[in-house]
């Protein structure tokens, strides 16, 4: 600025010895008068706080004053760096009943906020039948609707068990699951394996063929997985995503790379493994079906990660988005356990040949635990390819993770991105910097057909509702600035 | 049967004044009854409520949400239409000159971004004015705040950062300021030079900068306080500030200070400023006192026009003869024209200073004036409500403009009142201003000719003369200029008046005689 290139000069004197130069907010017609004169003028993209709601700026005002502010903003350094230092290793994979904190053979988890049977959408509630009966619990979909429906099962959010679950993110007791530990904090996040592709359970298919899958991947793929990681030692993933990203994947909703390293890290164990020859090449041909392999590892990453700064007192800094299909919910570390949820938006983006948009299930999964971390949608400067996907430009693309930088605390240097100057991730999610700034965070996510059992219809860019950060800006503001309203 | 289709974009944000080009050339659009794109505001609901196009859906709406409201002609196709409105809306990237220019979405990452960036202009909605200038503050940016609604207690609090940091913090409610030679928000081109204003009155800088220029002087900076800094409250802060860095410069020799004459307290902190500056300083306190001013070493002006020519004197630079308007033959005449009953004179204007100078030179003449800013309450005339007597309204006042973007920008509700002032027999004459420049309507005098017209055409057809006078406040470099306006005015059969002072000179002579 010139204030800092005539240090000797008062900023008015500055002003009135260099070339004016305006940020013009709010009306565009200055944008022309500035032209018309020369005069060099940038016109903001601007967006009233809170998308216009009252109670979000009367929250922001609360948050802003003298003394709270600081103290948030202490707090929340301490909580980004606390992101930032995780070191999450994958170290074994496990049977979620033997593992997750909390499982019970009549557990389920699902994605999202919590929920109850009778509020579920299609694709969770296929995914929840198509469980039941791979876990015996019923002899088939009608029935296991039924055992859904008598109270008999416990339905809990991945996230309170430290896990994450992709789409529906249904983990039953015999489900094989990641077992990602932070070596920085010593917390661990679980996340189940990877179906791969299109008709699966994650996204409400639960026909024969799906659960024969889950059955082979409980009985071979899993024990095989475990075997390897125990031959091969705990697997540094930070530094696989790192290289992920730089090799183009935004580990989201594209991973080519990711997978590739990922396999490279666990094909010497599963050679080595006890299983027989066949079985490996089963093996081996199921990770080659699907780039999607290490799409569930990098959120158990992520999970690991984020869940070191829950209970950062003070901490305005958002640890977890996530959707049921009904609702959007976040977590924020300064209240910890506490959900803030508003509706599950439309994905928008282009659909497998056949579905129309009106076919689409509404946003669904943890995956958004991703560009909670800051990848995904966040890194999209770092995944040109997958612009396509999403309907823009490489411009666009670098424009989003700029973006997500206007509502984040820091840049994280362990995972940088080379088309930005190696510039890192944007982290740390402030629920300030959203209500105030009024730009909500991008998601690339996956569409799933609105029914029970049909599966993967698409993908696009969605983003949460404003609904649930303004909720959270205001319990932030009740709680921290002392007396509520 | 026309159909109606409402549209809600959730968190989806567009300027008014961007809206309402957009909704022009919606409804222009074949096929489309109404057409209709704004923010969901409370006031904006308001308008739907009251046209009967506020479904549940657009009740639900918020101010950060865009509403789109169409109502198609029977058989037009709907879908087609609204696409035809989406397109309107699209944001059209701003023209550039090196392309890829970067679209910022914060003042915080603007003025990190930008190498150079000096001062943020901003006119978003008063509630979130304050927090956007704070920010731009913070980040070490000179403020132009061209919103108004903004609370006092913001106000104060902005313009101590501001001093704190050495930086100024112009405005609210003054959209006027010229810095190094480019207007901001409203003001007219003219000539760089060496005099410097520093004031609270938008119209009354705008007037004082086109009256040096014309006199053949100069503006080095023109300094917009906002409305307010010269209250008991606010303390001037901006004004001392704008002074010291006038003084402080060395391109500024002479300054001129405009105002409503401030509270007590101020005025003196304000004149020993005067008194330190080192250099004249030319104060008009509108409808002020001299002997302070003479007394702080400052010279007193009575009128814009004086401020002008001592400023420019001052400035050394080589004046042509005073023209000298001789307002008492010229009413005279206007006077000997008008039929029994013609009595009062009726000012409509559009820049609040303006409008003062006028009403104080009649009401100096002894004459009751009513107006919806007059400062003596029992003289106070509502926005809404009849003219009486000698009626001077200000049309870019908060009554008239809550809500609405300023008459400067939209005369249509100052259009519809020449019209009605046209049917009351007792008024003798309309006087009007017409302000050029930039951020004001292109082409004031055009949009407004016709009502002056149909004004006439009704006052002829009872059997009178209405007298129609307008001053045309801008320059030659101006577009559309100075003179091309006054030409369209003249050729319709307005008086056109030379000077905000002469303006007021001339309607008080028309009303004295008038009203004998």
């Amino acid at each position: 600025m010139s204030t800092s290139q005539h240090p000797e000069l008062t900023p008015a004197a500055a002003l009135f010895g260099s070339d004016l130069s305006v940020v013009n907010v709010g009306l565009a017609m200055f944008d022309a008068d500035l032209r018309a004169q020369d005069a060099k003028v940038s016109t903001l993209d601007w967006t009233p706080p809170g998308g216009g709601n009252p109670e979000a700026a009367r929250a922001l005002d609360v948050l802003d004053a003298p003394g709270l502010a600081e103290t948030i903003e202490a707090a929340n350094a301490e909580a980004v760096e606390r992101i930032m230092a995780a070191r999450p290793m994958l170290i074994g994979f496990g049977r979620a009943l033997d593992v997750v904190p909390g499982m019970t053979p009549t557990t389920i988890l699902h994605s999202g906020p919590p929920i109850t049977w009778d509020r579920m959408n299609g694709p969770m509630k296929g995914a929840v039948t198509g469980a039941l009966v791979f876990e015996g619990l019923a002899q088939d979909l009608d029935e296991a609707a039924e055992v859904a429906a008598s109270g008999r099962i416990s339905f809990k959010p991945c996230h309170e068990a430290d896990s994450v679950g992709s789409m529906a993110g249904v983990t039953s007791a015999s489900m094989y699951v990641h077992i990602v530990m932070n070596e920085t904090h010593g917390n661990i996040a679980y996340t189940n394996l990877s179906e791969q592709m299109a008709k699966i359970l994650r996204m409400g298919a639960n026909d024969q063929s799906v659960v024969d899958r889950l059955i082979w991947m409980r009985d071979v793929f899993g024990p095989m997985l475990k075997e390897a990681v125990e031959l091969t030692g705990p697997v540094d993933l930070r530094l696989l995503l790192s290289q992920a990203i730089h090799m183009g994947d935004e580990c989201h909703n594209r991973n080519g790379a990711g997978t590739l390293l990922l396999f490279q890290a666990l094909a010497p164990g599963l050679l080595q493994s006890s299983f027989t020859t066949e079985q490996k090449k089963e093996v081996f041909d199921f990770v080659a079906s699907s780039d999607y392999f290490s799409g569930p590892t990098w959120m158990a990453v992520a999970k690991a990660a984020l869940d070191a700064a829950n209970g950062v007192p003070n901490s305005t800094i958002v640890t977890t988005m996530a959707r049921n299909g009904v609702e959007f919910g976040i977590r924020v570390a300064g209240l910890p356990g506490q959900w803030f949820t508003g509706p599950a938006q439309q994905v928008v983006g282009p659909m497998f040949a056949g579905y129309k948009p009106e076919d689409s299930g509404l946003d669904i999964g943890d995956s958004a635990i991703t560009e909670t971390y800051g990848f995904g949608g966040f890194a999209m400067s770092a995944a040109p390819a997958i612009v396509a996907l999403v309907g823009g430009t490489v411009a666009e693309a670098m424009g989003y993770t700029r973006d997500m930088g206007e509502i984040t605390t820091a840049q994280n240097p362990n995972v940088t991105i080379p088309a930005l100057d190696f510039q890192g991730l944007p982290t740390g999610i402030d629920v300030r910097k959203v209500i105030d700034t009024g730009i909500l965070p991008v998601i690339n996510t996956a569409i799933a057909h609105k029914e029970a059992g049909i599966g993967m219809i698409g993908a696009g860019i969605t983003h949460p509702p404003v609904e649930a950060f303004t909720q959270a800006a205001t319990a932030l503001a009740d709680t921290f600035g002392g007396s509520s309203s | 049967m026309s159909t109606t289709t409402a549209v809600v974009r959730k968190n989806t944000y567009y300027d008014s004044v961007s809206l309402m080009s957009v909704s022009t050339k919606a409804n222009a659009l074949d096929g489309v009854d109404q057409a209709f794109t704004a923010m969901g505001t409370e006031m904006n609901k308001g308008v739907l409520d009251n046209l009967g196009l506020l479904t549940d859906e657009l009740k639900a709406a918020e101010s950060g949400d865009l509403m789109i409201v169409l109502v198609a002609e029977d058989g037009a196709d709907t879908q087609a239409l609204l696409a035809g409105i989406e397109d309107l809306l699209t944001r059209k990237a701003p023209a550039s000159a090196g392309g890829g220019e970067v679209t910022y979405r914060t003042i915080t990452s603007a003025a990190e971004g930008i190498d150079g960036a000096n001062l943020a202009v901003i006119a978003v909605n008063g509630a979130y004015a304050a927090r956007e200038a704070r920010k731009a503050l913070d980040s070490g940016l000179h403020v132009m705040m061209f919103s108004d609604n903004v609370a006092v207690e913001d106000e104060i609090a902005l313009k101590q950062l501001a001093h704190d940091k050495g930086l100024f913090m112009m405005g609210p409610d003054c959209g006027t300021a010229i810095i190094n030679n480019v207007a901001l928000c409203f003001g007219n081109k003219v000539r760089p030079g060496n005099v410097g204003i520093v004031a609270a009155s938008g119209t009354g800088s705008q007037e004082v900068s086109v009256r040096v220029h014309a006199l053949g002087g100069g503006i080095s900076q023109l300094i917009g306080t906002g409305g307010r800094d010269l209250s008991e409250q606010v303390g001037g802060i901006m004004m001392v500030d704008g002074i010291r860095a006038l003084a402080a410069d060395p391109a500024t020799d002479v300054i001129v200070l405009v105002s409503k004459p401030p509270a007590p307290s101020v005025e003196k902190k304000v004149l020993a400023e005067v008194a330190a500056a080192g250099k004249p300083v030319v104060v008009w306190f509108i409808d002020g006192s001299e002997e302070a001013v003479t007394a702080a070493g400052g010279h007193f002006a009575a009128g814009s026009l004086q401020a002008a020519r001592t400023a420019v004197e001052l400035a050394g630079v080589e004046q042509g003869p005073a023209g000298t308007f001789d307002a008492e033959a010229a009413a005279q005449a206007v006077v000997a024209s008008l039929a029994e009953g013609q009595k009062y004179v009726r000012g409509l204007f559009c820049g609040g200073t303006l409008c003062d100078e006028t009403m104080y030179a009649v009401r100096d003449a002894g004459l009751d004036v009513w107006s919806n800013i007059q400062k003596n309450a029992d003289f106070r005339l509502p926005a809404g409500s009849a003219s009486r007597g000698h009626t001077f309204l200000d049309f870019g006042d908060d009554d008239f403009t809550n809500g609405r973007p300023h008459p400067m920008i939209d005369p249509a509700l100052r259009i519809e009142r020449i019209v009605e002032e046209a049917k009351d027999p007792e008024v003798a004459a309309l006087v009007m201003d017409f302000v050029l420049g930039f951020g004001s309507h292109e082409d004031p005098v055009g949009t407004t000719l016709p009502a002056i017209q149909e004004a006439q055409r009704i006052a002829a057809e009872a059997g009178r003369h209405l007298e129609v006078v307008a001053y045309v406040l801008g320059t030659d470099l101006d577009s559309p200029s100075v003179a091309a306006q006054s030409d369209a005015l003249r050729a319709a059969g307005v008086t056109v008046t030379l000077s905000s002072t002469e303006t007021g000179q001339f309607a008080r002579e028309i009303a004295k005689k008038a009203q004998a």
